[in-house]
């Protein structure tokens, strides 16, 4: 203690008070450090934008040039994506992707919700303890697999013989495997979400005599609702974002026509951007065609951004209201 | 109560109808006056006994305010007469805890009977984040309350029973979450109320408050006790001494087979009593200040 007290605490000079420099060194480097990798992720992000904007516009002005910006929306009798054709009507895909994306919605998000609900509400602590990991693994399987199971069960076995349909990959099928996909996704955000409601209001609810049932629906839903968006928001941007299973279970393979019928086969525009790519080496002479999926990869940019920025002002605009 | 008498009472829980276990009970505890009466109430959490052989009888229309340290119990055991510890997982009970001669813990009652007559109030105010309005016609709704003429009945009603009326009146489509501590606690009084329970459990309903806003509740539950039973646990002697008419002391005991500290209730008696001549000599001094 003694080192601690000043010989004559009435003489204070700066180097008092500077502290060990050495130290201040090592802070200043870690800011350094933290400050930089902060920055190369950013740049790193903006120039893949960059790079994606670009090539869309070498593919719109050559578009204007070849037959003008209509061509983007086909109005022909028969219209449909055929990028090896030079047909490139963005409404096929874009519906096919909104297609897709509702019919995992659909799926995903009252079971998403119901398993959040009884994790966090109806499970006891040894129930949930085995069930909350077989979720988080459920939620680590590669989409191939998931792809793969739709095309060879679920749209087969399942789909096929209950909606009959005329071909055992469809829209349908690739919409309800995508939703049994990000399910997990679903579930385990809202579970945190209803996690955040305080007890202490649950335990007001259950003191006036509320039934369990009643204190979810009327207490903690509402307490939760913002995290509970978020959760909705996040699955259907996965869900859009999903190429994989779009591209193995659709039953189109790199062209389509245009369809707003969920039981026909189609393309979301992940699986017209990954067919396309694929077969990149094939179309190589057809720039347009090539260049079409840096376009298509912007239109759907912009389309997960304008989520998620909807995303926000619900989320800022319901916590506001509690 | 002794252990034999409790003896008999066990095993009426066990294959018989509800109805006649109800009086059954009631004829055991019968000769005392209590409308809740404990016998030998153990509660667990786990493995570990938190508080044990609690024989505890509360009068109608009185507060009666359990004291003691910190972890001896009195939360544990409060949350026994609205089956609150069923929320906790872990938590076990043992023993009966009879209220109008019914054992509360019968296999066959059911926890949210239970909660509508008997009420709580607990020691953070914790209004949900609704308005004023709906916070108190909540529990009028659970019971299938909708015109808005009786909801608004009830909850002016209420709401002046809780002493909050005149400040919030003009505001009533305002966030709970708006007011002020004391004003949040009043408006959980007013939740609680709302419901007409017959008892008010309240867990250190103060030691979030101010004294002003202490002193408000404090008024108000001589107002209350008119109509209700109040059981209130506190950390407060002065506030126990103020509002109660009997107060019961917990305290901690070193376990003989391990060594955990569990919770007995050692005196149990009027308020005066205790304060001025209690019969243990832990009581005296924790009363006195020179103890916990
Ligand atoms: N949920 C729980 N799980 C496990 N142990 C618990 C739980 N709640 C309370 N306990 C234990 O039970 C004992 C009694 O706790 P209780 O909260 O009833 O005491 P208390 O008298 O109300 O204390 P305080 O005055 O600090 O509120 C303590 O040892 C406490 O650690
Ligand atoms: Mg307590």
């Amino acid at each position: 203690m003694s080192s601690l007290t000043p010989a004559n605490p009435l003489v204070l000079t700066i180097g008092d008070l500077q502290g060990n420099l050495r130290r201040l060194r090592k802070e200043r480097f870690m800011h350094v450090l933290l400050f930089g990798s902060a920055a190369l992720s950013i740049g790193i992000s903006i120039l893949i934008v960059f790079t994606l904007f670009r090539e869309a516009w070498v593919f719109l002005s050559g578009l204007i040039e070849q037959s003008g910006l209509g061509a983007l929306i086909d109005g022909g009798a028969r219209p449909g994506w055929y990028p090896r054709d030079g047909r490139f009507d963005l409404p096929t895909i874009v519906l096919g992707t909104i297609i897709v994306s509702g019919i995992s919605v659909v799926v995903a998000a009252p079971l998403g919700l119901g398993a959040a609900i009884y994790l966090s509400e109806y499970a006891k602590p040894r129930t949930r303890s085995w069930l909350k990991p077989i979720l988080e693994v459920l939620a680590g399987v590669p989409s191939v697999v998931f792809g793969f199971f739709a095309l060879r069960v679920l749209g087969p076995d399942l789909i096929q013989p209950l909606f009959g349909t005329r071909t055992p990959t469809s829209l349908l099928v690739t919409g309800v495997a995508i939703g049994i996909l990000v399910t997990p996704l679903m579930a385990s955000i809202s579970e945190d979400a209803l996690g955040a409601v305080p007890r202490a209001l649950r335990e007001a609810s259950f003191g006036i005599g509320a039934r369990r049932s009643t204190t979810v629906v009327k207490v903690v839903l509402p307490a939760a609702v913002s995290g509970i968006v978020a959760a909705l928001i996040v699955s259907v941007s996965r869900a859009i974002g999903e190429t994989m299973v779009a591209a193995l279970a659709s039953g189109a393979l790199g062209q389509a026509p245009r369809t707003v019928n969920p039981t026909d086969t189609g393309l979301t525009m992940t699986a017209a951007m990954a067919q396309l790519a694929q077969g990149s080496d094939q179309v190589v002479g057809d720039t347009l065609a090539f260049q079409s999926l840096f376009f298509v990869g912007a239109v759907l940019f912009l389309m997960t951004l304008a989520l998620n920025l909807v995303a926000d002002r619900i989320v800022e605009r319901v916590r506001n209201q509690y | 109560m002794t252990v034999e008498e409790i003896n008999v009472v066990r095993p009426l829980g066990l294959g018989e109808t509800s109805g006649r276990r109800g009086d059954e009970a009631r004829s055991v505890v019968g000769g005392r006056t209590g409308l809740f009466t404990t016998a030998d109430l153990s509660v667990y959490y786990g493995s570990f006994r938190a508080v044990r052989n609690v024989d505890l009888s509360i009068t109608e229309h009185e507060i009666t305010a359990f004291i003691g340290p910190s972890g001896c119990g009195k939360t544990t055991v409060l949350r026994c007469f609205n089956r609150m510890n069923d929320l906790i997982d872990s938590a076990r009970v043992e023993g009966i805890v009879a209220y109008h001669g019914v054992n509360l813990y019968d296999p066959d009652v059911n926890p949210v009977e239970v909660r509508r007559r008997i009420g709580m109030v607990f020691q953070k105010p914790n209004p949900f984040p609704k308005s004023i309005y709906d916070n108190v016609a909540y529990g009028p709704r659970l019971s299938g309350i909708k015109k808005r003429n009786d909801l608004d009945d009830i909850v002016e009603r209420a709401l002046r029973g809780a002493a909050l009326w005149d400040e919030v009146k003009d505001r009533l489509k305002a966030s709970g979450l708006g007011l002020s501590g004391g004003q949040q606690q009043r408006l959980c009084i007013a939740r609680a109320v709302a419901v007409e329970p017959e008892v008010i459990l309240m867990d250190e309903p103060c030691s979030a408050l101010d004294p002003i806003a202490t002193a408000r509740i404090e008024d108000l539950m001589q107002e209350m006790k008119q109509r209700y039973t109040i059981i209130i646990v506190t950390h407060n002697m002065q506030q126990a001494a103020r509002v109660s008419d009997r107060t019961a002391f917990f305290t901690t005991e070193i376990n003989e087979e391990s060594d955990r500290r569990t919770g007995v209730l050692v005196e149990f008696d009027r308020t005066e009593t205790m304060f001025s001549s209690p019969t243990d000599e832990r009581t005296e001094q924790y009363v006195t200040g020179r103890f916990g």
